[in-house]
């Protein structure tokens, strides 16, 4: 058996089109899951016990939705409601939705275990409401959570395979076509896995830089 | 809304889901433990050719693995019918998130036990056996439910081998009655319901692990 990788290798640009897609779908749907999630936390966190029960239930409920099924809500269900979509749309809303969830509950953990000190000292200068928000708990928050919506990132871009399904023509649709077309079907997916392994790998020292970063910040602070 | 006859064939692919991923789990928690002895090992290359085979897989998508594995393990002679795949396949991913579980495990284990072990004469593999084990099973546990979870949250994977699990089924009722929102909003609650199920049974047993053996 010898691996055909001249094939994969004059088709690269399929390849890198697909990574390409995958990138800024996944890219853009993580900075707008992430302000969507900064927005969520807000009642997750709230005093008032409805206010939480009832957001508990909407990111509860999104996390326990498998993504694929959530993607034919979206794609296919939504049109009966009136509300067509074409797939482009359909896989930014999907990524945007599912992975706001995630976010949600991600910056509720890294707050409900913010030291209160802080917050309690904020409130003694008189900050409150949003600006002891923005200015206070915010920041923390997003420094402590880094690592965990690193992992995160890595989940979306590893769940937008999926959106091959709906045929959006990321990486994992370009290796499926050009299996089909040559028929490599073990170096096409081969090659595809390494281009997310890299990427995931890039991903991972991205937030390993971005902890150092945030120590050193620290520890210039403390001084 | 629904008919009698879609929900019973939603039901048959809820139970497909289910067995796939049991089956999938069943082998992927035991050769999650046996990868991360072997990363924790003494032998090099086994270090070596775990920690490659953890990473790789783990970066993975699971559609595209599944993908590698049904269509292009026949390409280097070996030909798996869809079913199998489609377990091999949900093991093999899920057995390199559970072998980061058990590392970690392995790793925090306090080295005193162990040698105590030694101490009274025990060889490595009873002091494994007899003292690790016990309790670095009930360590990971939790670890171990959240990655089952994520597993049956990625299952809808081996549709794209021809599998019919509960979310292909639900596509499938959707395109022939051409009301999709019934069949995809009932296979939503019965994710739902199976993943509160199992996270409700693996926090009673942790209970009743914690009252019999103390808190580790």
């Amino acid at each position: 058996m010898t691996l055909r990788l001249d094939v994969i290798w004059n088709e690269w640009p399929q390849f890198a089109r697909g990574l390409g897609n995958t990138v800024w779908l996944c890219a853009a749907s993580m900075v707008l899951s992430l302000l969507l999630g900064i927005l969520f936390v807000v009642p997750l966190m709230s005093r008032r016990r409805s206010v939480r029960g009832a957001a508990r239930a909407v990111v509860d409920g999104g996390r326990c939705i498998p993504f694929l099924l959530l993607t034919y809500l979206v794609y296919y269900g939504l049109p009966s409601l009136g509300l067509s979509l074409d797939k482009w749309t359909a896989a930014l809303i999907t990524l945007i939705a599912y992975n706001t969830a995630y976010m949600a509950e991600i910056l509720r953990a890294a707050w409900a275990h913010l030291p209160a000190g802080q917050t309690e000292a904020a409130r003694a200068f008189g900050h409150t409401g949003v600006r002891l928000f923005r200015r206070i708990i915010l920041p923390q928050v997003l420094i402590a959570a880094g690592p965990v919506v690193g992992n995160q990132l890595i989940q979306l871009i590893k769940d937008s395979a999926f959106l091959s399904i709906i045929t959006v023509p990321e990486l994992t649709y370009a290796a499926n076509s050009v299996q089909s077309f040559y028929f490599v079907p073990f170096e096409s997916f081969l090659v595809a896995t390494l281009l997310y392994w890299a990427l995931c790998g890039g991903v991972e020292y991205l937030v390993k830089r971005g902890e150092q970063l945030a120590a050193v910040v620290r520890r210039g602070h403390g001084r | 809304m629904l008919k009698w006859s879609t929900v019973l064939d939603l039901l048959q692919g809820a139970g497909l889901t289910v067995a796939i991923s049991s089956l999938a789990i069943m082998a992927g928690v035991p050769l999650g433990l046996l990868l991360a002895l072997g990363r924790t090992g003494n032998a090099r290359v086994v270090r070596r050719v775990c920690a490659v085979y953890s990473s790789f897989v783990r970066a993975a998508p699971v559609v595209t693995f599944t993908m590698l594995i049904f269509f292009g393990l026949p390409a280097l002679g070996l030909s798996l019918e869809p079913l199998p795949a489609a377990v091999i396949a949900l093991a093999l991913n899920t057995a390199a998130f559970n072998s980061e579980i058990w590392r970690a495990a392995i790793v925090d284990f306090s080295r005193g036990q162990l040698e105590a072990a030694q101490a009274v004469g025990m060889t490595g593999r009873v002091a494994f056996r007899r003292i690790m084990f016990p309790q670095i099973w009930r360590a990971s546990l939790p670890a171990l439910v959240n990655e089952m979870t994520l597993l049956i949250k990625a299952s809808p994977a081996i549709a794209i081998i021809g599998v019919v699990d509960l979310t292909r089924k639900a596509r499938q009722i959707a395109a022939t009655t051409y009301e999709p929102l019934p069949p995809f909003v009932a296979a939503a609650v019965v994710y739902g319901l199976a993943l509160a199920l199992l996270v409700a049974a693996a926090r009673r047993l942790e209970r009743h692990l914690r009252r019999r053996y103390g808190a580790l």
